[in-house]
């Protein structure tokens, strides 16, 4: 048994700074007609909607809010709240409903907006409790405190990750929209950046801007004669949230996923034309290229070395730039990976075509390390 | 080295279940849960224990000794009220009992592995229970 439908539209909003007085509502609405456009559908087709939590605009009732907002009515709805792991988590959940025959066509949109306001709701979960108060705010410090773990267990080098971030930069160079198009980075450059939380400089961590993306996903039934991406096979795992839980410093709940979800496609790793790797930090990169088996333990930096990772490389990963290029639009950066693989598969990446596209490994990763999706996605069914 | 007792920091924000953790660090103690029924200590603590999902379970005295698993200097804080200080050091915390926890570090060249001991430390007027090289 194995997930299967078909991702027949993406729509993605440019990465921005600021959107002053935008809505996160208009934002779904403008990358939900993106996609639907993209679809081919009618948006009567559509009667399945899947959203990420933290809308903006409401906290609660999200689905019904969203729904009504684009003028739905839907037959399933949910909300899926996995942090930068939602995106990929919508794409298997749209593919399982459709084969229990609950709806056929689910529109998954997730997004931010950017404005000055408020803070989110008040915080009393045990992070907030017991790690805060020592002075460990924010992801920067977990994402430093795995990095660190890193180092001192395999000894890899600053020179080593330095190498994520450039290649990340470099292939921002052929993604227009990418908030760092126009800036490409050196690996002296990335270690000349400031230290935020040692080991990590500011080039190895993303930049926060707003953005939306959307994925149609319909039976494959439906997909007849139209140009998709499938699902092939996916798996999900989630270990803890606060890292000082996390049961293993150096490898993560994305293992188990992507062996899970190379075990449904029947494909290797070695048999991926792209790898969409979740990168908030070089740290997650460095990490899920081990977990997938791609280098051994401990030896990312030698694998970073030995290839070429742009679009006419052996080893493409993140071609639009990944979130360290491309910039991270909070909850939908996840969701990047999955539109930027389809875009590949279908041969629609304008300007980065991977030449004959065949398979791609996307991940999602959320919280510090704690929720994993991996997805195997191909260009036919 | 910074006074931390003047930071403007966020504190604990401690319910009925975790109050007798923070009373013991005010007093300059260190105590942990641990299941009565699995007899297994756990960090944080919990109403039930996550290993056994038993409801009873004691608070003990933890000996104080840990050692460095990982460690951050942190030079630009999440929370401006922690600038002043910065850089410091965070780090997570192996006790000697098995939990992990994280906690201040008061060094400022921690080295992982490094065998710590607990320091009771005044963070933003609260006793806290922070670790220093032993
Ligand atoms: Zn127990």
């Amino acid at each position: 048994m194995r997930p299967q439908a078909a991702l027949i539209g993406v729509g993605s909003l440019a990465p921005q700074r600021r959107t002053e007085g935008a809505s996160t509502l208009g934002m779904l609405a403008r990358a939900a007609k993106a996609a639907l456009d993209d679809s081919g559908l009618e948006k009567s087709a559509i009667d399945g909607l899947l959203v990420g939590p933290q809308v903006g605009e409401t906290p609660q009732h999200v689905p019904a809010t969203v729904a009504e907002y684009l003028g739905l009515q839907p037959v399933m709805g949910n909300v899926v709240d996995l942090g930068g792991a939602s995106g990929p988590g919508m794409i298997w959940r749209a593919a399982a409903a459709i084969q229990a025959g609950m709806c056929e066509t689910v529109l998954c949109v997730i997004g931010n907006h950017r404005n000055p306001e408020a803070p989110r709701s008040p915080n009393r979960n045990p992070i907030r409790e017991f790690d805060v108060p020592f002075g460990a705010s924010g992801a920067n410090i977990s994402y430093a405190l795995l990095k660190q773990a890193h180092m001192a267990r395999y000894g890899s080098t600053d020179e080593d990750f330095a190498l994520i971030a450039h290649w990340a930069r470099a292939n921002a160079q052929r993604m227009p929209e990418a908030i760092f198009h126009g800036q490409p980075a050196s690996v002296d450059e990335v270690l000349a950046s400031p230290l935020v939380a040692s080991p990590l400089h500011l080039f190895e961590i993303v930049m926060p801007v707003a953005g939306a993306e959307a994925v149609i996903v319909t039976s494959a039934a439906r997909a007849k004669g139209r140009r998709a991406a499938y699902l092939l096979g996916a798996g999900e795992k989630i270990t803890h949230r606060a890292v000082s839980q996390a049961p293993d410093l150096t490898s993560g709940p994305l293992k188990p996923s992507m062996t899970r979800a190379f075990a449904q496609s029947g494909l290797g790793v070695e048999r991926m034309s792209l790898l969409s790797l979740y990168d908030c930090y070089t740290i997650m990169v460095a990490t899920t290229l081990e977990d997938s088996g791609l280098c051994p333990p401990g030896q990312f930096g030698a694998f970073m070395r030995a290839h070429d990772f742009g679009p006419e490389g052996d080893w493409p990963l993140n071609t639009h730039g990944g979130q360290l290029g491309y910039g991270q639009p909070d909850l939908a950066g996840g969701m990047t990976h999955v539109t930027e693989a389809v875009r590949q598969l279908r041969g629609s990446a304008e300007g980065r075509q991977i030449k004959d596209a065949e398979f791609a490994l996307v991940t999602g990763n959320g919280a510090t390390m704690s929720e994993a999706v991996a997805l195997v996605l191909g260009a036919e069914p | 080295m910074t006074d931390l007792s003047t930071l403007k920091v966020p504190g604990p924000t401690e319910i009925a279940l975790t109050q007798p953790f923070w009373d013991a660090a005010a007093e300059g103690r260190l105590v942990i849960p641990h299941c009565r029924a699995c007899d297994q200590p756990f960090f944080y603590p919990r109403e039930i224990c996550p290993h056994c999902w038993a409801d009873a379970w004691d608070w003990r005295q933890a000996s104080g000794q840990g050692r460095l698993k990982s460690f951050s200097m942190v030079w630009k804080p999440g929370h401006p009220g922690w600038a002043p200080a910065a850089p410091y050091a965070v780090g997570l915390v192996a006790l000697a009992e098995g939990p992990v926890m994280l906690s201040h570090i008061l060094s400022p060249a921690p080295v992982v592995g490094m065998v710590l001991t607990l320091a009771p430390t005044d963070i933003g007027g609260r006793v806290l229970p922070a670790f220093r090289p032993a």
